[in-house]
């Protein structure tokens, strides 16, 4: 029996019955499947809630047949708005790439049974699973979701139903909704840490890990760090609304004429601690895309990945100057100018890291073989969607050029291009990568292609137009765009985005098709459909319940060994001892 | 048989990929360059120090885009599968060195000639003479206040004077009202609720920025400027407009249902039409 510095001890017996085996399960492969199931059905409903503020925007007098009275109001439209940015962050960009795909592939990719902590790993699941539903709760209640966006900031987001419909019971279901995700993303972080840690078997040295698996182990550090700050947040947060606290709120507020009994606090504060943990998450959600573009471009290139020592350097760099520039989405706020110089230079320098990886993909693809798989195409496709998404931040980055586009459609397009649809992209790439492992069956390679072409100009036509409505300097946030002269000539563009993103939404559904369809009737898979090398691919499809069966496999060997000279196969995996590598050309 | 069919397969897919991004980096750059749509005047030399910035930002981002783009487009097409074996190479060195070095000097370096424009409307302050104008935000309504002959604002009522108003029946006592006691308040002229600002053109003015409910943020659009109004705190930023006519001035920081109607408009006059302007707004305020 192995035993680890964590305790942890792995030999469990598979459970027996229904519910120990799909529902509470100690299972990390469960896990990341129950994981991705909750983050399959968020994206969908957050999908949905933006199908709704784009068919709004587009057509303002549009009616609906679910609201009385049928057109959208501007409250209506802001609930939307802040579930759709929550839902989309939280319960879907921070649980599919890290708790998802992360649960189920690290263990295997470093060699380990399980994770360190299996029970824990079952409560972050439902503790994550108890948050979306008081999150959706918010939905029905009486007065409906709250109206303060995903960033809450108070007073908005304090001072209870007086501030707006959705303010009060809606606005508490939040706060307390993200501080159980908090808890749960905390356990999550903890768990991932110790496993990459401790549990990495025999030759698994730091160097020789997968690229996904640095990504998901900086991730749960930049996770721990960031959780912990927005719970104590959150904690906050609520106490000035329930218990009459103030570390939001200052004096001499009026609001509909009511003199409001707070004093002594600081809107501020609410800034500095939401984006403490607000930029790290940003890399929280594309970190693990970063990884699985590396990992797929590699193995579909038939190459090594190119610099993988600078790969895992730029992980580190991005993860740790993540922690120090979260002053940029406050240069408008108020904040001292001079920290504000301070955050723009180190936001710039963030850069530089994030060139290192586009070029070191460029590198990987270069003479290589390319194969055009689905997942391939995915990850090819965020290598651009990164550039496109990553560059306008090098304008919002300096404070005199963000005083015009701060809270416009230029930030609009560049956070969706980057942590949302290249994040997303990733999600994909990985999944179409994945499935065949998880699930012993191929997903339909033609659906997924017909998929990706929909998806991949889609949210070109979708994003790329928002830049310049934030060049003419259009805010976000605004239910109606009629109220303001200079937006009115904006409308063709927003009706142009509006019809691109319908046709993207409904492509998805081929994707949903693919996925439910293939699970039982997709083609049967090999061990190693895609003659890949790590340790993953060393096991059945889909794997035992202990993994490796009660063996402990030894690594020999960096993950991206292909088509190295003298071999006679194009790639060489982790877990092939010396003497049985098949020589010649 | 298969595998041959599976490299013509490439080829299309690998063309297909290859000219979507080559007509992505296309009409981006043509949209740039057209500037179909693109920023209003400035009114500012602080934004036309910003526009500069911004071409110079992006040139070199667009530098960045189209190479890395094209790049891309060209490994896609030129690496496609066609029966060859790849090149064993575990990376280069140099090249690592030479391109961190290279994208570090030039972000970096753009960041660092950002400082001026920035310096210029916050690190320095107002100069003496400047003419002062108070901006408050309440849900979802400006209004404005100008402090009259003696360039000062009087004093607001304390929460607890007026509380004590509202006990004794005054129901529209608020601490955003003038204190009648104070003598500096007497030639303040108040523009309530849903108001329009004016200021003369060439002429410095320090905007006071302040929120009675939730936080709001000062947009306009001409000016390059944005500030956030924060409830408890009174924010300082100086401009000098150089251009007479009417911009508008939208709420930019999201302040609940109303927030996409929250709106009004700054005047840029000529001196002596803003002197007859606030004169009838004083004589509108002493009634």
């Amino acid at each position: 029996m192995v035993t680890h510095d964590s305790g942890a001890a792995h030999h469990h017996e598979p459970p027996s019955g229904f519910i120990w085996k799909y529902i509470f399960s100690k299972d990390h492969k469960i896990i990341g499947i129950q994981y991705l199931l909750l983050a399959l059905f968020s994206v969908f409903l957050g999908m949905a809630l933006s199908l709704l503020m784009r068919l709004h925007l587009a057509w303002p007098a549009l009616k609906f047949p679910f609201i009385a009275g049928g057109a959208m109001t501007g409250e209506q439209y802001l609930a939307l708005l802040t579930m759709h940015g929550t839902i989309m962050v939280f319960m879907v960009l921070t649980t599919a790439p890290q708790s998802g795909f992360g649960n189920y592939i690290l263990p295997i990719q470093i060699g380990a049974a399980d994770m360190a902590f299996p029970t824990l790993n079952m409560l972050s699941f439902w503790t994550t699973f108890l948050s979306l539903v008081v999150m959706v709760a918010a939905f029905f209640v009486p007065e409906g979701s709250p109206i303060g966006g995903w960033t809450a900031y108070p007073p908005l987001s304090a001072l209870g139903q007086i501030a707006g419909p959705g303010q009060g019971t809606g606005q508490t279901l939040w706060v307390v909704g993200l501080a159980i995700f908090c808890a749960a993303s905390l356990m999550g972080a903890l768990n991932f840490i110790t496993t990459v840690i401790d549990l990495r078997t025999r030759g698994m040295s730091l160097l020789r890990m997968p690229l996904t698996v640095w990504a998901w182990f900086i991730t749960a550090i930049l996770g721990l760090l960031a959780f912990g700050v927005l719970l104590a947040a959150c904690i906050l947060l609520l106490l000035d609304r329930t218990a009459g606290t103030s570390f939001f709120i200052p004096g001499g507020l009026v609001v509909t004429d009511q003199i409001i009994n707070h004093k002594g606090g600081s809107p501020l504060l609410w800034q500095h601690l939401f984006w403490f943990f607000g930029h790290p998450e940003v890399y929280i959600a594309i970190l693990p895309g970063m990884g699985v573009a590396s990992h797929l471009l590699s193995t579909f290139s038939r190459k090594p990945v190119f610099g993988y020592r600078a790969m895992v350097y730029a992980i580190c760099g991005i993860g740790f100057l993540g922690f120090c520039v979260w002053g940029h989405h406050m240069f408008v706020s108020g904040m001292s100018p001079y920290s504000a110089f301070a955050f723009s230079v180190l936001t710039m320098s963030i850069g530089v890291p994030s060139a290192i990886k586009t070029f070191n993909w460029l590198g990987t693809l270069w003479h290589g073989k390319i194969q055009f798989t689905t997942a391939m195409l995915f990850a090819l496709g965020f290598v651009s969607l990164f550039v496109s998404g990553g560059l306008s931040g090098l304008f919002l980055a300096q404070p005199s050029i963000d005083l015009f586009f701060h809270d416009t459609y230029f930030v609009v397009a560049h956070f969706h291009l980057i942590m949302g649809v290249a994040a997303i992209f990733g999600i994909f790439g990985a999944l179409f990568f994945w499935f065949p492992k998880m699930f012993g069956r191929h997903l339909s390679e033609p659906l997924g292609k017909i998929h990706f072409w929909f998806s991949f100009v889609g949210v070109y036509a979708i994003f790329m137009p928002m830049h310049w409505l934030g060049m003419v300097g259009a805010p976000r946030r605004y239910a109606e765009m009629s109220s303001n002269a200079f937006l009115a000539p904006l409308m063709p563009i927003h009706r142009f985005i509006s019809i691109a993103a319908v046709i993207t939404i409904a492509a998805q559904f081929l994707f949903l098709f693919n996925f439910l369809w293939s699970l039982w009737k997709g083609k049967k898979a090999d061990q190693n459909p895609w003659n890949a090398t790590t340790l993953e691919w060393s096991i059945p499809s889909p794997p035992p319940f202990d993994n490796f069966a009660g063996e402990e496999p030894v690594v020999y060997r960096g993950p991206y060994e292909f088509s190295p000279p003298d071999i006679a196969e194009d790639f060489l995996p982790q877990h092939v001892a010396p003497q049985r590598v098949a020589r010649g050309k | 048989m298969l595998r041959q069919h599976a490299r013509k397969g490439s080829t299309a897919v690998a063309l297909i990929l290859s000219l979507l991004i080559t007509l992505l980096v296309a009409i981006t750059v043509y949209l740039f360059v057209a500037k179909t749509w693109w920023f209003p005047i400035s009114i500012t030399a602080f934004g036309n120090e910003v526009d500069n910035q911004f071409h110079r930002t992006l040139i070199i981002t667009g530098i960045v885009f189209a190479l890395s783009q094209l790049a891309l487009a060209y490994a896609i097409f030129k690496f496609r599968d066609r029966g060859q074996r790849a090149r064993y190479v575990e990376g280069h060195s140099m090249m690592e060195v030479v391109w961190t070095l290279a994208t570090l000097v030039m972000f970096v370096g753009l960041g660092i000639m950002a400082k001026n424009a920035w310096a210029e409307v916050h690190f320095r302050g107002a100069a003496p003479g400047a003419m002062k104008v108070e901006v408050v935000g309440q849900q979802f309504q400006w209004s404005f206040r100008y402090p009259g002959p003696d360039g000062a604002f009087g004093r607001y009522k304390t929460v607890e004077q007026a509380e004590a108003q509202r006990k004794r029946g005054d129901q529209s006592a608020s601490p955003w009202q003038l204190d009648p006691a104070d003598p500096v308040g007497k030639d303040d002229i108040v523009l309530g609720p849903g108001s329009e600002m004016a200021i003369p053109v060439n002429r410095e003015v320090e905007v006071y920025l302040r929120s009675q409910d939730v936080t709001h943020s000062f947009f306009v659009r001409e000016l390059r400027l944005k500030q956030d109004t924060v409830p408890g705190m009174t924010i300082r930023v100086h401009f000098s407009a150089t251009e007479i006519g009417t911009y508008e001035i939208p709420c930019a920081e999201l302040c609940g249902l109303g927030h996409y109607r929250m709106r009004t408009n700054l005047k840029v006059m000529s001196q002596p039409d803003f002197d007859k302007w606030l004169a009838e707004q004083a004589a509108a305020n002493a009634q």
